[in-house]
């Protein structure tokens, strides 16, 4: 057995774009899925129950189908439908969205929830009124265990970006399905971009290690 | 200054007060005794409506927080309440509990409210906690920073839900002694508690109150010497 990792550097632009690729879906759907995750949770917590059940059914939706399905919905079944096409990297960017902010709005939803009932009452008692509770009260708490959910959230959706290959889009596995092509070597090119996948989770790891540090820094006083 | 006409409050299936009538001056200090799942505390909180009754009416201060339209925050912010479990805001330090309700609330400069909560941790013997973080204290001192905060509201009432209920037995005293000091100002207090020689002492009036109704309202010598109910003698025995 020999590797010969020459011949996988030798294409290495290939894997810088399909890293960027990745990296950029990634980052768009984190923001695009907090965005819309977080309008979700705010429809879970209201009082008016077809709002509730709506949200709900949304999240079971998306949480019920695998991914893949519901990437090759949007992506060939959506526009046999509408007649509108999709690049895939827009398909890719819709169905991680629309994912994610199922799974956002249940993390959302459950550090709210978990913050004492207490808090809501001496908030209440002393005359502040909904929207600074939460904002300055309830948020600021939930946030703590709200933190870790988002992290995996990010980690998981870099990883599943890889499903787009499927699709055609060429991030990264499809950037080392290339060059597998065209070097006939296997094991080089995927250890590789196992390699960058690991980098990649890790500094986000360490990011969100610090940020938790940070918000904790009321508890590590005691 | 509190006016309780009828009021019934139902959790569910469940009818938790029945009827009750209370009428509570200006500057009274009264306490509610009874035993657990009695109904005390759901009257104490119905007076701020964090409990709202299912019927009846509640009337603070000349007006009736029960009607659909009153803004309840208004009510709220002149009714101090104090928690068994103090609920102090824990990523706020002691001076940001203090001032965040006043300064958000009552719109006072940052200045002024810290002003007027360094005069109330004085009051406390707490003032120099100011910079520290709710964990580090201990419940004694988290209880009398609850109440100190609820006072930076400048309340009319204060309400006290069993506040020593969740202490260790040697911070007992610390809080007592600030409300006891407390009820020599003239502010109305309605307290919910299991100590009943605390009771007695600062009470101006007893209330007891069993499954839902007040069976006895009297003065404290008068509930604890010679109580009516057999229901009320059967309880002091069990606990005095």
């Amino acid at each position: 057995m020999k590797l010969d990792f020459s011949s996988v550097w030798q294409y290495w632009p290939f894997l810088y774009h399909g890293a960027l690729l990745t990296l950029k879906i990634t980052l768009i759907c984190t923001v695009l899925g907090f965005i819309l995750g977080t309008l979700l949770s705010l429809l879970k917590l209201t009082k008016c129950k077809p709002l509730v059940w709506i949200a709900n059914f949304y999240t079971s939706i998306f949480r019920g189908t695998p991914l893949l399905v519901q990437l090759c919905i949007i992506h060939f079944g959506i526009p046999q439908l509408i007649g509108i096409t999709f690049t895939t990297t827009q398909s890719g960017i819709l169905t991680f969205s629309l994912n994610s902010a199922a799974y956002v709005s249940e993390i959302l939803r459950g550090g709210i929830v978990g913050v004492d009932k207490g808090q809501y009452e001496a908030s209440m008692s002393l005359g502040v009124g909904y929207k600074d509770m939460m904002k300055d009260i309830i948020f600021p708490q939930a946030i703590r265990s709200i933190l870790p959910g988002l992290v995996n959230e990010g980690i998981s959706l870099l990883k599943e970006s890889s499903i787009l290959s499927y699709i055609g889009a060429v991030e990264l596995l499809r950037a080392a399905d290339q060059i597998t092509v065209l070097t006939f070597r296997f094991f080089e090119p995927y250890l590789v971009i196992a390699l960058i996948y690991y980098v990649m989770v890790m500094i986000l790891t360490l990011f969100a290690n610090r940020l938790e540090r940070w918000l904790n820094r009321s508890d590590r006083v005691s | 200054m509190i006016e309780f006409h009828k009021v019934y409050k139902n959790f569910g299936k469940l009818e938790v007060l029945k009827g009750i009538d209370l009428n509570i001056e200006k500057g009274q200090v009264v306490t509610l005794i009874g035993p657990s799942g009695s109904g005390k505390s759901t009257i104490l909180r119905c007076m701020n409506l964090l409990e709202r009754p299912t019927s009846g009416t509640v009337i603070i201060d000349g007006q009736d927080i029960t009607k659909p339209k009153v803004d309840i925050q208004d009510v709220r912010k002149n009714i101090g309440m104090v928690f068994q479990h103090f609920n102090l805001f824990p990523h706020k330090t002691v001076m940001e509990n203090m001032t965040y309700a006043p300064i958000k609330v009552n719109k006072l400069s940052k200045a002024d409210a810290e002003t007027k909560a360094l005069e109330l941790l004085k009051r406390v013997g707490l003032v120099e906690k100011t910079d520290v973080y709710p964990g580090k204290l201990s419940g004694g001192q988290k209880q009398r920073i609850a109440i100190a905060r609820a006072l930076a509201m400048e309340p009319q009432i204060m309400l006290f839900d069993e506040p020593t209920s969740a202490l260790d037995p040697e911070m007992v005293k610390e809080v007592l002694k600030v409300i006891q000091d407390l009820s020599h100002t003239g502010i109305t207090m309605v307290l919910v508690t299991h100590e009943m020689g605390f009771a007695r002492e600062v009470s101006d009036r007893i209330c007891f109150i069993d499954d839902g109704q007040i069976l006895e309202d009297a003065s404290p010598d008068e509930f604890f010497q010679h109580p009516k109910t057999e229901r009320a003698q059967a309880f002091l025995e069990k606990v005095l």
